[in-house]
């Protein structure tokens, strides 16, 4: 069985995010770039699977412009077996999900993972569209995947409860907390081993997006917070109920 | 003329804030377009609760009673939504931003051609073209996003545009979904925690930190989401050091939440844990170091110990609820 990871590239999730060209543009000015953590978790576990004789290669994918190969090598380092960059500076989720999938349609994987949300646009979307073009089912809210005798059983959170599912045949799966406890990071061997594992980049068809991102702003900053004595938490309910309103 | 589609999703026959929620929303799209707001239900649902969804404006109901819609299957649930959204025909389609919505809104999306517009957190701007902000960057920025095509499906972030009560009344139809596919996996074991305040649901959360020192400090901050009848909540190492269940685990790992007031009792409020509860409309924090980030994301601040402090809140909150 073969597992492919979706992977989008990230400022790093502690960066001040600052906008530019009259705020239509992310400056990214000394922005330091990272796997999206989701797909990280996502990689992890894949390859803890692979450890564990249930998978035969684990390659990554993502649909960027070649800055995003620094990404890409640090998840062959980290112990993909292979990665493939789509090269292509898209406009919203629809295109990326499009491209991903006129490419799978050459390739043969078993399980695809996703996460549920890249930490920039937060737009939940690429992994289950994905799914839908490529015609294949797909299962959210996954925080659990193991292989067990050639079975393959996830766990997913529905609301207020857990789930345990079986999958038969090939799906795509949108990852969530869980899936990984600690991202694996790579290793010394693996940065070396990592230069000679195969990135390959494949051209885009032309695809439309179906939304754009017109303008950013920053939200209004938040006003002083007012500080309760102590000695009198009375008082903090006293505001909560008259001044905010919230009790 | 534009109608609007949305998933009234409900527990167990019974819709909770986030589907009114939603209703509201609905109806206030609808104004806009001078169509109608149409619930889809899917599931068992009686008369009473339906007629709920007409007093937040909602004109008509599609209801699917039969067909195997629990469990949740991305598969099944897309098909009905986009069916339904073709059958009435809807220029948008919404959803609570929640585990279904989120799950089944870009598959609607693919399947009615539409741009997908998720976490919205309020009415468009425009409605020729679509025009609506959400948030990014973990909450760390608003976008204004357009949508180029004719449709388009938007999931809402929950409690960002309020309940909002309208006089009318729901026609509701029976209805069936033509070409249901079947379930995409095989279910083999459901656990669900009965009767339990959901963390999504809940107007006021309780939260706490590393600054609590371990699980058998935790009497204080249960007693006070009791008093409050709120919804109990952690930092992400608390969870990951099993002091408290996964579930409870806040922030952008985590569950990302926004009720009408938080507590951040112990907790230092790291970015990737104000990305989870920013949207919140009051937070009160508890800290003992006057520098903790944490007060900076606040709006009531109380600089203590949380060991002391807290118990003495739970008697504060029980005297104000006394008295009110
Ligand atoms: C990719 C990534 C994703 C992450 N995602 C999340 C996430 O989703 N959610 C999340 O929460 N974190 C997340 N984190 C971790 C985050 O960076 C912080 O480490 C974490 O939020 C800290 O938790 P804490 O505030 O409980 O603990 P600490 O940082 O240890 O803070 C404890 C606080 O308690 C105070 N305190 C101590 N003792 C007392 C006392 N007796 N009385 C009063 N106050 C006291 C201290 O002053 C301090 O402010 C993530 C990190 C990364 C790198
Ligand atoms: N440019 C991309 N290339 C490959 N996969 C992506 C890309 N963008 C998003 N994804 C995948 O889709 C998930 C959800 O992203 P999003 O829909 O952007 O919130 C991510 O966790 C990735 O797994």
């Amino acid at each position: 069985m073969k597992i492919l990871v979706c992977m989008s590239n990230v400022p790093d999730t502690t960066t001040k995010v600052r906008f530019t060209d009259g705020n239509t543009r992310l400056d990214a000015a000394g922005i330091q770039w990272i796997i999206n953590p989701w797909d990280e978790l996502a990689l992890t576990r894949a390859l803890e699977l692979k450890d564990a004789g249930a998978i035969s290669a684990v390659e990554v994918i993502n649909v960027g412009p070649a800055l995003t190969e620094a990404t890409l090598r640090k998840a062959l380092a980290i112990g993909a077996d292979k990665a493939w960059r789509i090269d292509a500076e898209t406009a919203d989720g629809y295109q990326v999900a499009q491209l991903l999938a006129q490419w799978l349609k050459d390739q043969a994987f078993d399980i695809l993972l996703a996460g549920v949300e890249s930490s920039d646009y937060n737009s939940s979307g690429v992994g289950i569209m994905l799914a839908a073009l490529a015609g294949i089912p797909s299962v959210s809210n996954v925080s659990g995947l193991s292989i067990e005798g050639g079975q393959v059983i996830l766990k997913r959170e529905i609301e207020g409860g857990q789930q345990q599912l079986k999958a038969h045949g090939p799906f795509l799966a949108v990852v969530q907390k869980g899936i990984a406890l600690e991202p694996r990071i790579p290793s010394m061997r693996g940065i070396m081993t990592a230069r000679t594992k195969p990135l390959e980049v494949v051209p885009a068809h032309p695809v439309a997006a179906r939304t754009a991102y017109q303008a950013f702003s920053l939200p209004q900053p938040k006003g002083s917070c007012r500080m309760v004595d102590p000695e009198q938490p009375d008082e903090l309910f006293r505001l909560l109920h008259e001044e905010a309103r919230v009790i | 003329m534009s109608n609007i589609l949305y998933l009234a999703e409900h527990r167990e026959g019974s819709f909770r804030k986030p589907a009114l929620e939603l209703a509201s929303y609905a109806h206030a799209l609808a104004r806009q377009t001078g169509g109608q707001a149409i619930a889809l239900v899917l599931g068992k649902v009686g008369a009473d609760q339906l007629s709920r969804l007409g007093s937040y404006g909602t004109q008509h109901i599609l209801h699917a009673a039969e067909g195997s819609f629990d469990p949740m299957d991305n598969g099944i649930w897309s098909t009905a939504v986009a069916e339904a959204a073709i059958k009435v025909s809807a220029r948008l389609v919404v959803f609570s931003a929640s585990l279904q919505g989120r799950a089944i809104a870009p598959a609607v999306a693919v399947r009615l051609e539409a741009g997908l517009v998720a976490g919205v957190n309020g009415l468009p701007s425009s409605m020729q073209p679509l025009t609506v902000e959400r948030k990014v960057y973990s909450g760390k920025a608003l976008a204004t996003v357009v949508v180029h095509t004719e449709k388009a499906v938007m999931t809402l972030s929950p409690n960002t545009f309020g309940l909002k009560e309208s006089s009318g009344d729901a026609v509701a139809e029976v209805w069936t979904v033509p070409t249901l596919p079947s379930l995409s996996f095989e279910v083999l074991e459901t656990s669900r925690s009965e009767g339990k305040l959901l963390l999504s649901e809940a107007d006021v959360v309780v939260s706490a930190g590393r600054g609590m020192k371990g699980h058998e400090h935790w009497k204080p901050v249960e007693d006070l989401a009791t008093v409050l009848g709120a919804a109990t909540a952690c930092s992400r190492p608390v969870s990951d050091e099993g002091w408290r269940p996964h579930g409870e685990h806040v922030g952008q790992t985590g569950k990302i939440i926004a009720p009408n007031l938080y507590f951040a009792l112990g907790i230092s409020g790291a970015v990737q844990h104000i990305a989870g509860v920013s949207s919140s409309k009051v937070i009160v924090a508890v800290n003992k170091d006057p520098e903790a980030p944490i007060f900076g994301a606040a709006d009531y601040g109380i600089l203590g110990d949380v060991h002391t402090v807290v118990p003495a809140l739970v008697e504060a909150a029980k005297r104000f609820k006394e008295n009110s």
